[in-house]
């Protein structure tokens, strides 16, 4: 079974369409890398995929549910992690994922917060602000808020934003330890090297539909910034 | 972009006869009143405006439930429509009020519920406009405007109530009773007079609303062709 | 729909996200956390209680409110106050979650929408019933004024609530436009002017030992403007923060 069904997705903005009919699946335990430029719909589609957004037109199901009918079952499934931290900045961390852990109703939720503060290296600072983390420290505590619930699928909207690059190796270590392993994950790139190590499988938004999709399997690691640039003119 | 309908071409016309009749018969078949004299034929276009200005939210209100449940963009244009309509009757319906309040009590404005709550019909009105011009995405353009209009739609009675309540406690000062609304006699002659003018407001709302409403959807069309070659 | 618990010890969700228990529990989480916040920058409370100080201090330069007229005006700048104090407390709350992105958090988890919006009506009640029990007193001793009456605090109460239920509401949608703050005074007054009328005349004739009889329209109006917006919100909500 599938763990993500699109079906000829439309998305509009009054008269503006951003989406024109999408297709788009993802096997259980694939990690999906979308690729695409600026405004070529990524975020829409990746808040379409976290329920944030109902689709226009089409057909949009997650984990066997279908949005946006069955919206709060697929919620539970989830983790999304976009570039805004999602985090209460006057709240300590450990606050932060004891909030999220009551709105989610996780069992036995202390232990699980510690566990996830463990994961995520963020244990010495668990009685800090969220206002006095770097950047880099609050996209990891927010990956461990997107894990806390254990979701079977995870979302990534660009999460390196604004990280220099030692944030950016922390930041990747903890999605492979600790987001990626036994998960579906869709994660939005417009920066190929980013993902080229994590990523099963690489697609290219484009003109609101995908142009190209290619397996790791496929190709070789030094060609995928020419099979993007291509995909990307023919388009 | 398609040519006036005939439908609308004929109320076009039907609404300026009966508006001419409508004028007419105010100035010279409905008779004079013995206290108030000339000021008082303002009443009948006074109400009128106020009804009409009353329909107009309701039907505001009503499109803003249709949108919501319909998501259908047409309903979105009746409800702006009828908002900038009842704006202007209100309007008019309060300066014809200030126009009576003049000529009959001395002073230009009356706190009496009726007018005050006019008035505060204008300001959500304007909060109205506000609220759609502060937004960029049509689409939560229409539902915040279709939820503002429901809410405020809702709170008007209650308005006019406290404020009637308001008023029994504190009578007003101006005026004494007759500013608390029509306390004349109203013979057959003007009562005609006042139920034709009820109806010729109506007609001429409709048709605006009509006029308004394909304007919207010109609008829309316009824009759509204008993405179309900017892509 | 989910409805079947399933077990207690297993790592990860359980019972029921979509019952009444998991409502409760996101509408007292919300609560809790804005207090929580709160508590540490005591921004909003401060920023509420300075205003609504200074708001009453200019009203003594502003108004004659000398010994005769006080217990005819005092109600009407209490209100004022109250009303203005209001969006200040109103504006910040949803600012919190527009900032970082929160507001995004809150709609991702599995809890039916009005839990959002009761959680911060709520606590937007809390602050606004904080600020005022703190300014009351401050009034009375300023103007020698007794405050201390059980049916103005219920006038209070009832006004303060229908206030938070309709601010609460707007402000989630006013958050949302370019000009923000600057809209919610604009689109919350027209619609509070029952609550005003209302809240301040029942508060008058209780301060003026009128006869009950004679409130109990007020008291009336106020409990029907909460029971229809408490009902209208948890209608209309959804369609406010859902894209």
């Amino acid at each position: 079974m599938l763990m993500i069904t699109v079906r000829k997705l439309v998305k509009r903005f009054g008269l503006k369409t951003v989406l024109r009919g999408m297709d788009f699946s993802v096997e259980p335990g694939e990690f999906v890398a979308l690729l695409g430029p600026n405004g070529a719909g990524k975020t829409t589609f990746l808040r379409i995929l976290s329920s944030l957004s109902r689709p226009t037109i089409g057909l949009v199901s997650i984990a066997g549910y279908s949005l946006p009918n069955q919206a709060a079952a697929v919620r539970r499934r989830l983790g999304v992690v976009s570039h805004l931290p999602l985090l209460y900045g006057d709240l300590t961390a450990e606050e932060n994922l004891r909030f999220y852990a009551r709105m989610y109703n996780v069992a036995l939720a202390e232990k699980r917060i510690s566990d996830v503060l463990e994961m995520v290296g963020l244990a010495p600072r668990r009685r800090d602000l969220v206002r006095t983390f770097s950047r880099g420290m609050q996209q990891r505590l927010a990956i461990g808020r997107a894990v806390l619930h254990d979701p079977e699928v995870m979302l990534f909207d660009e999460p390196h934003t604004g990280l220099d690059q030692d944030a950016c190796l922390m930041l990747d270590t903890v999605l492979r330890e600790v987001a990626v392993r036994g998960r579906t994950v869709v994660m939005t790139s417009h920066d190929l090297a980013r993902v080229a190590d994590l990523a099963s499988r690489f697609d290219v938004l484009s003109r609101g539909v995908i142009a190209a999709s290619v397996q790791r399997s496929q190709i070789e690691p030094n060609d995928l910034l020419a099979f993007y640039r291509q995909t990307l003119n023919e388009a | 972009m398609e040519p006036k309908p005939r439908m609308l071409a004929i109320l076009d016309v039907v609404t300026t006869l009966l508006f001419l009749t409508a004028v007419g018969m105010v100035f010279f078949y409905a008779p004079l009143e013995a206290i108030m004299g000339q000021v008082q034929r303002v009443f009948y276009f006074h109400v009128a405006n106020a009804w009409v200005g009353m329909l107009g939210f309701m039907v505001a209100a009503i499109a803003g439930i249709a949108y919501l449940r319909k998501n259908d963009r047409k309903w979105d244009i009746v409800g702006l429509a009828a908002i900038e309509i009842s704006f202007v009757f209100f309007l008019t319906a309060i300066i014809s009020g200030s126009i009576w309040a003049r000529g009959s009590w001395g002073t230009w404005w009356t706190w009496d519920p009726r007018l005050t709550t006019a008035a505060i019909c204008e300001l959500v009105y304007a909060a109205y406009f506000m609220l759609r011009q502060g937004i960029e995405d049509p689409d939560r353009r229409a539902r915040f405007g279709a939820v503002y209009a429901i809410l405020s739609f809702i709170s008007v009675p209650l308005t006019f109530i406290s404020i009637r309540i308001f008023r029994t406690i504190h009578p007003v000062i101006f005026g004494g009773a007759a500013a608390s609304g029509s306390s004349f006699e109203m013979s057959p002659k003007m009562l005609q007079t006042f139920m034709f003018s009820l109806l010729t407001f109506s007609i001429i709302f409709i048709d605006l609303l009509w006029h308004r409403i394909r304007l919207g959807k010109l609008a829309d069309e316009t824009e759509a062709l204008r993405l179309k070659t900017l892509q | 729909m989910e409805s079947l618990p399933q077990a207690e010890d297993k790592l990860g969700t359980n019972g029921s996200t979509l019952g009444v228990g998991q409502f409760i529990r996101s509408v007292t989480a919300i609560i809790w956390k804005d207090l929580a916040a709160e508590l540490r920058s005591r921004e909003l409370l401060s920023a509420m209680l300075v205003f609504a100080l200074l708001v009453i201090l200019i009203f003594n330069f502003a108004l004659e409110l000398d010994a005769a007229t006080r217990s005819s005006v005092t109600a009407g700048v209490l209100w004022v106050t109250f009303a203005f104090a209001g969006t200040l407390g109103l504006n910040r709350s949803m600012a919190m979650e527009k900032d970082r992105g929160c507001l995004d958090g809150l709609l991702l988890a599995p809890v039916d929408r009005t839990a959002i919006y009761f959680g911060k009506a709520i606590g937007n009640l809390i602050f606004m019933l904080i600020v005022e029990a703190i300014v009351l007193p401050v009034y009375s001793v300023l103007y020698s004024v007794n405050l201390f009456n059980p049916g103005l605090l219920l006038v209070i109460l009832l006004g303060s609530i229908g206030y938070v239920a309709v601010g609460t509401l707007l402000s989630s949608m006013a958050i949302q436009t370019r000009t923000r703050d600057v809209l919610l005074p604009v689109l919350l007054f027209p619609l509070i002017i029952p609550v005003l009328i209302a809240a301040v005349k029942g508060s008058t004739g209780f301060l003026q030992g009128v006869d009950v009889a004679d409130i109990r329209p007020w008291i009336n109006l106020l409990l029907v403007y909460d029971v229809i917006f408490i009902a209208v919100a948890f209608m209309v909500f959804d369609y406010i923060v859902e894209e």
